[in-house]
């Protein structure tokens, strides 16, 4: 079992299978808030849900209004259970806040693959590989 | 953690204030700790973003509704614009459905004592703080004019961040609100002609592309009035996301002058114009007022449209804040400008009212409009001066 120490954005534990992209995520205008599915054009994760993962991505960009879309997927059901980042941008932090995802950061995501089945505990600022 | 907080900060972190002044400081706290502030400090003014319905969606005015609760401002705060004139929107084409919602988003800003007319300027009506205070303000234009020529210290907060600050009073120092972070670091030496809005926003539009985020310090401005700071602010802040720069004799700002130094030339304003008109633009939309124009833009507007009639196949919309307007109807200017079929719209403006669909081509004097205009809406555009536009209008 590998671990990884970072640092609390928003508290909270997860379990979960890990979805994995090497490139910064726009929720604003690149994943539907309805569906959850990222529909950035040519972005490694398009087509695919981040409902119900533990998303793991560099950063966030674009829009603020992206940390709206962070709110609206949990609403729906359809938000990530967690959020690893190498580094949190504040649109992600504020949406992750507001929508109670559990957030950490300073995590070498390149060390997580996809289908990996991971655990966050946000509070400690610890993300493990189980399996 | 590294982030020093008061007893007051910590009271609200805690909870003792109710749940969204604690939702409100975990954002400015976590934000905080991003970027490596030492302490929170207080903040004296605050402006908001994210006010119209058709970007907030449901999922947004949810959150609002929540925050509204037990919310409660602790400093002056006024908003962004709204989708609609949140009174005249009926005769503007606005549906029934979306008025309803927007109704139900400043409802839920007015319920935690927001200010709640609806402007990009807030400075033009009783939301200006003074040089060297701090603020926590969206709205992109706005905090590029509030830093550069009020010289008042705030970063480019989003709409959740600012709401946050009104609740608790307080924001994390750091980049903007630190002065180490406000020193010029390009020159830039203007050898264009500057004269109107439109020169100015076309300004902004070269700088901003070219300097992206580096502060610009900039020559060879010899004067410019209030109205064409705030379209120079509108354009380099959507070209370039600047938050602030210095212009000699015209800025308050005291900074270091770079070494570096880059020449703006009139072909190059030329060439930003070309590149802001569709050769094929056919004009059925012409909007003044991004940002929100300013009684004296409306007076002269008007004084232009005096016993003139606006052609039939054109809608005007000349939009500005709801105290503005109401100026203009004392003045007789409303009566004027919609006696003569033009539009005085109040709270809104051509970027964020959903009007996808409904026009073609826009002529404006905003580089900034032409910006959303084209990206939001689909339209083709065109940029030229007030006066060039409201000519075409009665054309």
């Amino acid at each position: 079992m590998s671990k990884f120490e970072g640092r609390k954005i928003y508290k909270g534990r997860a379990e979960g299978e890990a979805l994995v992209t090497s490139e910064d995520i726009s929720f604003y205008g690149g994943c539907e808030p309805d569906t959850g599915v990222i529909v950035e054009k040519g972005h490694e994760l398009e087509g695919k849900s981040v409902a119900g993962k533990i998303l793991v991505f560099p950063s966030g960009k674009g829009s603020t209004v992206g940390s709206y879309v962070l709110f609206a997927l949990k609403k729906a059901g359809l938000a990530p259970l967690a959020i690893v980042n190498k580094e949190t941008d504040p649109v992600v932090a504020v949406g992750s806040i507001i929508s109670e995802i559990p957030t950490i950061d300073h995590i070498d995501v390149s060390k997580i693959k996809t289908g990996q089945k991971l655990v966050v505990d946000a509070g400690l600022g610890v993300v493990s590989i189980v399996e | 953690m590294g982030l020093e907080l008061t007893k007051d900060d910590r009271d609200m972190l805690d909870g003792k204030y109710g749940k969204s002044a604690k939702k409100a400081m975990e954002i400015i706290t976590a934000l905080g700790e991003i970027y490596g502030a030492k302490r929170l400090i207080s903040v004296s003014s605050v402006q908001i973003a994210g006010v119209s319905y058709h970007n907030l969606g449901e999922a947004g005015l949810e959150y609002l509704s929540d925050m509204a609760e037990d919310g409660q401002t602790r400093v002056l705060t006024t908003l962004n614009p709204a989708g609609m004139d949140l009174t005249e929107w009926k005769k503007h084409g606005i549906s029934e459905r979306f008025a309803k919602n927007q109704g139900r988003v400043v409802e839920a800003f007015l319920k935690m004592g927001v200010i709640a007319t609806c402007t990009c300027t807030p400075y033009l009506i009783g939301n200006l703080p003074h040089y060297g205070e701090h603020i926590a303000w969206a709205e992109s234009s706005a905090v590029c004019f509030a830093n550069s020529v009020i010289g008042a210290m705030t970063n480019r907060e989003g709409g959740p961040s600012a709401l946050a600050s009104a609740l608790t009073g307080r924001t994390a120092e750091y980049g903007f609100h630190l002065q180490e972070n406000r020193v010029a670091q390009v020159r830039y030496d203007v050898e264009a002609r500057m004269e109107n809005t439109d020169d100015f926003g076309l300004l902004g539009q070269v700088i901003g592309t070219r300097t992206k985020k580096a502060i610009p310090y900039i020559t060879g401005v010899a004067n410019a009035t209030t109205e064409q700071l705030k379209s120079f602010c509108a354009s380099v802040a959507t070209y370039g996301g600047v938050a602030l720069f210095h212009m000699e004799g015209l800025t308050p700002n005291r900074t270091l002058v770079p070494d570096k130094t880059e020449v703006i030339t009139q072909d190059e304003l030329d060439a930003a114009r070309s590149e802001l008109d569709d050769t094929d633009a056919e004009i059925d939309f012409i909007s003044v007022g991004c940002p929100h124009a300013s009684i004296k833009e409306i007076g002269e507007i008007a004084k232009m449209l005096e016993g003139k009639k606006v052609a039939k196949e054109k809608t005007v919309w000349i939009t500005t804040a709801k105290p503005t307007k109401d100026l203009a109807v004392k003045m007789g200017y409303y009566d004027t400008i919609e006696k003569a079929g033009a539009f005085l719209v109040s709270d809104a403006c051509c970027a964020v009212a959903p009007l996808k669909g409904r026009f073609k081509g826009l002529l404006t004097d905003s580089a900034k409009a032409c910006f959303y205009a084209r990206g939001k809406n689909s339209f083709k555009t065109k940029i030229r001066t007030i006066e060039e536009c409201i000519k075409e209008a009665i054309a």
